[in-house]
């Protein structure tokens, strides 16, 4: 199905299951464990061996020698692969640098071993068994000192690197009010709650690989390729995936690794990253410095707009993508924006949840923040004043939809945001000095083809087969309540099966594109069932219903199982999409209130309250859509408060590579959370009239947090996290 | 085990904690002992009680109960988020006490009796607490989820046995489970989908108070 002309009224919008706060249908394998993940398929792999990686010591250089004697006498271990063992390896698509390195390495715990063995004791053993001695190259680690030779980013699928509307510097120069401030966000890890895992099994040449991956085609064609095996002989399965926020996108070194023991133990081997490893051996959100300029008239009207930013990646890698909201958040004639790229040989930068509008909301949000305080405007106001209906760059093109203001208006009531003092350190409540502050919520709508089979059953079940995932988005649910809607079935009547290559490709999980393109192309392939059930029952397709288990057609009422009784009624579609997305910018809003006190003598920061208002389309599931959203907010004040992968800027590797010393938060640093949907539906997006919400709500929060502890303390922290070493020099 | 080299080097490694202990596997300047003469497998024999069921393994004596569980029992349920203490991801209750079952062998639990999330419901018959996840729900990837749940139902043992936490700020009274009271306590079991706002209001309604 060609999606190419606005949605007009379909089945979806009876909203009989579709819109509904139903709980996951998923939820009860969940909570008592039995949701199988990668590295547990005692049902299909029977008495696999075990592998563990080693990573390399070094950051850059090449391996000198390696000693593998010790290692391979150990007790129980079966084989030690290694690059010099492993045979021709390509590089994925997906992978800035390869997955097992050797002899030269690109950065550090870059895999350069893996030990498989009977028992993971053993294979760990093994593992301390092997010796490497290493030449150390020199490398480039510190962003900040790479920071003045860094070039000019290619293109990619964030457009230009560099962006210019109207004369920017002229305008700057001229404006009346000016700001011109450089925020710095640092480099942050995924660090989901399950390790990159994998199990692998081959039979003859064909492998199968049930692995924790977000893109089941990508990975398809990574694994292939990197194998030098042709992608029919690859299966990705993958049904349940313990978090990924980005870095389960792409292939990793435990699928290939896994891969490669299982073929040279010849038996069935599974392979998890251990958790130290994890940090520097996968993929990470890579530091961003972000230079914003702001000039405005004495009204508070923009007149010009400017950021720029800079990041580091691998030779071939590429840039932070900061710049990207800026180019269409605010109003204002004279623009610009620019994205440097340095090369450094830190671990591979890749996406994180929001890559892009993360950072850049955290540095954009505060720079208006300070610009509404110069112009004497309340931070909400000055947004008022520069709202666009239209892209600011080709004035011809209107968003789709943007409530930006409506969910400022409702925050602010809801919040009680008129209770706030513009004076900062005016409010306190015992030790604690309490700050208001706000920043608005941007990000993209991306929509991306995708297919489905869906499958209707003598019984009246429907099975919808499709390789999207369920990363904890809650994919099965919606998937599901499309189906029900769309078969006129109660959602106990749908059965969902995802995450597995042998059904149709899927949009997967990533950019917050999965939930309205999966559901899309389930819709699509619903669409085609109805008409093969019409048709099967021959009924008047002009008129007909399908509703409460019936198909109904003027005065006929058929049972929707009898469509299938001579047997079972299968239909397969993708949605496709034209050129809505070109002719309307699609994004998806939001307002983020945060109240924080600061200990007045320690700066201890802790968040009291906070609210998100979300403007993204049609909301499928209120229940799953506002976990994605909270989660978010919490990802945000981790962002925000704690989170940065500290560099060894000699040794070149991020130091604290754990749970222990990446912080993240936790329980006792989240308060209740608030979250509000703003009624929408867009039908420039996808038939299902909903849009992306899983990385709004990240988009924008960190900004708030620190706009409030500005508000509490009167200290502006340009550089995250605000931590209180940053904050208690400057209190008075 | 026994060489004077290796046992410096795990005490290197120790100091080091989070900053590199994976490095050291292969650090380049390290003047390396030569390798250990070959070693026997160490195994033991160990009884626990899981979920009310006796299990008699034979287990390699570096086998952590988390493991024991996992690869042997094939109680998966209880998952390996870090391996060392610092998620909460593998949190079991080993007789009435919840603990970080990777950071414990197996083989120093003999005759324990241990709950795992397999034994305190299943998908047909949930415990009220799992009930409640769902309700409210309570987690997104999942992974985290069975840990959360057994700390869960054990934080509210431990309040309803009037163990005070760092946050009970008068010792002398019956500790409630308070907002802050849960949060605190659960504040080992790190969900990184975000859903601390939803375990609350999970846990809240089990221990019958107002979210």
């Amino acid at each position: 199905m060609k999606f190419d002309t606005p949605a007009t009224t379909n089945p979806i919008d009876q909203l009989k299951v579709v819109g509904h706060p139903i709980d996951r249908i998923d939820g009860r394998y969940k909570v008592t464990g039995t949701a199988p993940y990668a590295y547990e398929r005692h049902d299909a792999v029977g008495n696999p061996a075990y592998g563990f990686v080693i990573g390399a010591a070094i950051a850059k250089g090449r391996i000198a020698s390696m000693d593998l004697a010790a290692a391979k006498a150990a007790p129980g271990v079966l084989a030690v692969i290694t690059a010099e063992n492993a045979g021709q390896l390509a590089k994925g698509d997906m992978n800035t640098v390869k997955l097992l390195a050797g002899p030269d390495i690109d950065h550090y715990h870059q895999a350069v071993a893996l030990v498989v063995a009977e028992t993971f004791e053993q294979a760990r053993d093994g593992a301390e068994k092997v010796r490497i001695d290493y030449v150390r190259g020199q490398g480039r680690f510190d962003l900040a000192a790479a920071r003045d030779g860094a070039g000019m980013a290619g293109s990619g699928y964030w457009g230009p690197p560099a962006t210019s509307v109207g004369d920017f510097a002229g305008a700057f120069a001229a404006a009346p009010v000016q700001l011109d401030a450089t925020y710095t966000t640092p480099d942050q890890g995924h660090a989901m709650m399950e390790p990159h895992a994998s199990t692998a099994a081959w039979d003859g040449d064909k492998l199968t690989l049930w692995t924790s991956n977000q893109m089941i085609a990508w990975g398809v064609g990574d694994v292939a390729k990197t194998l030098g095996v042709a992608a029919e002989n690859v299966r990705l399965i993958s049904p349940f995936v313990g978090g990924g926020f980005g870095g389960k996108l792409f292939v990793r070194a435990d699928a290939i690794l896994a891969a490669l023991g299982a073929r040279a133990a010849k038996r069935p081997v599974k392979v998890a990253l251990t958790r130290p490893l994890m940090f520097n051996n996968t993929t990470h959100r890579p530091a961003t410095i972000q230079r914003i300029r702001i000039g405005a008239s004495r009204d508070g009207k923009i007149t010009a707009i400017g950021h720029e930013s800079w990041s580091g990646d691998q030779p071939d890698g590429q840039p932070e993508t900061t710049v990207g909201q800026t180019r269409l958040i605010y109003a204002g004639a004279n623009r610009m924006t620019a994205m440097r790229l340095a090369t450094l040989h830190l671990p591979e930068g890749n996406a994180m949840r929001a890559p892009g509008e993360a950072p850049g909301m955290m540095a954009l949000e505060i720079a208006m923040d300070e610009m509404a305080e110069k112009l004497g405007l309340d931070p909400i106001a000055f947004r008022d004043l520069n709202d666009t209906q239209v892209d600011p760059e080709s004035p011809d093109r209107p968003f789709s939809q943007r409530q930006l203001v409506e969910c400022f208006r409702l925050g602010a009531a809801r919040f009680g945001w008129d209770k706030r003092s513009p004076r900062p350190g005016a409010a306190r409540d015992g030790r604690w000095l309490v700050g208001l502050g706000v920043a608005a919520a941007f990000r993209n709508n991306l929509v991306m083809a995708s297919g489905a089979r869906v499958r209707l059953d003598r019984r009246g079940l429907v099975t919808v087969e499709t390789d999207m995932t369920d990363i904890g988005t809650g994919s099965y649910t919606i998937i599901a309540q499309t189906a029900a809607e769309m078969m006129g079935l109660p959602i106990d009547k749908v059965v969902v099966r995802l995450g597995d290559s042998a059904f149709p490709v899927s949009a997967g999980s990533g950019g917050q594109w999965g939930g309205n393109s999966s559901t899309a192309g389930v819709y699509a392939a619903c669409v085609r069932l109805r008409d093969t059930v019409v048709e099967r029952l021959r009924l008047n397709a002009a008129e007909v219903t399908f509703a409460d288990g019936q198909v109904r057609s003027g005065d006929r009422t058929v049972p929707l199982a009898e469509a299938a009784a001579d047997g079972d009624l299968v239909a397969e579609d993708k949605i496709e999409y034209g050129d809505l997305a070109k002719r309307y910018q699609q994004s998806t809003f939001g307002a983020h209130f945060v109240e924080v006190g600061v200990d007045a003598a320690t700066a201890e920061i802790r968040v009291r309250r906070m609210l998100a208002v979300c403007a993204a389309g049609r909301i499928l599931n209120p229940k799953s859509a506002r976990s994605q959203v909270i989660g978010a907010m919490t990802m945000g004040v981790g962002a925000a408060l704690m989170e940065e992968l500290v560099v060894d800027k000699r040794r070149g590797f991020f130091v604290n590579h754990d749970l222990a010393g990446y912080e993240v938060p936790v329980h006792a640093d989240i308060p209740h959370q608030e979250v509000a949907f703003l009624d929408e539906a867009d039908p420039m997006s996808s038939p299902m009239k909903a849009k992306g919400v899983g990385e709004l709500g990240l988009c924008g929060v960190g900004a708030a947090v620190a706009n409030a502890i500005y508000n509490a303390t009167g200290v502006r922290v340009r550089d995250y996290p605000v931590t209180l070493d940053k904050l208690l020099p400057l209190m008075s | 085990m026994g060489d004077p080299i290796d046992l410096d080097f795990n005490r290197r490694q120790m100091l080091l904690g989070t900053t590199a202990s994976a490095a050291l596997m292969a650090m380049p300047e390290t003047a390396w002992s030569a390798p250990a003469p070959k070693e026997a497998e160490v195994t033991a024999k160990v009884s626990l009680s899981v979920n009310g069921a006796p299990h008699e393994l034979d287990l390699d004596t570096r086998t952590t109960l988390l493991d024991a569980l996992r690869e042997h029992l094939h109680l998966s349920g209880t998952k390996k988020g870090c391996d060392h203490g610092q998620c909460g991801a593998c949190t079991v209750i080993v007789d009435g006490r919840r603990i970080n079952s990777c950071l414990t062998l197996a083989i120093m639990h003999q005759g324990s009796e241990i709950t795992t999330i397999e034994g305190l419901g299943t998908p047909e018959n949930l415990h009220p607490m799992q009930a409640a996840f769902i309700k409210h729900d309570g987690y997104q990837c999942g992974y985290c989820t069975p840990g959360q749940i057994c700390s869960a139902v054990a934080v509210l043992a431990e309040i309803k046995a009037g163990i005070p936490s760092h946050v009970t700020t008068d010792l002398t009274v019956q500790p409630q489970a308070t907002s802050i009271e849960m949060r605190e306590r659960m504040s080992g079991n790190i969900c990184r989908c975000g859903a601390y706002s939803n375990i609350a209001d999970a846990m809240a309604e089990v221990a019958g108070r107002p979210a």
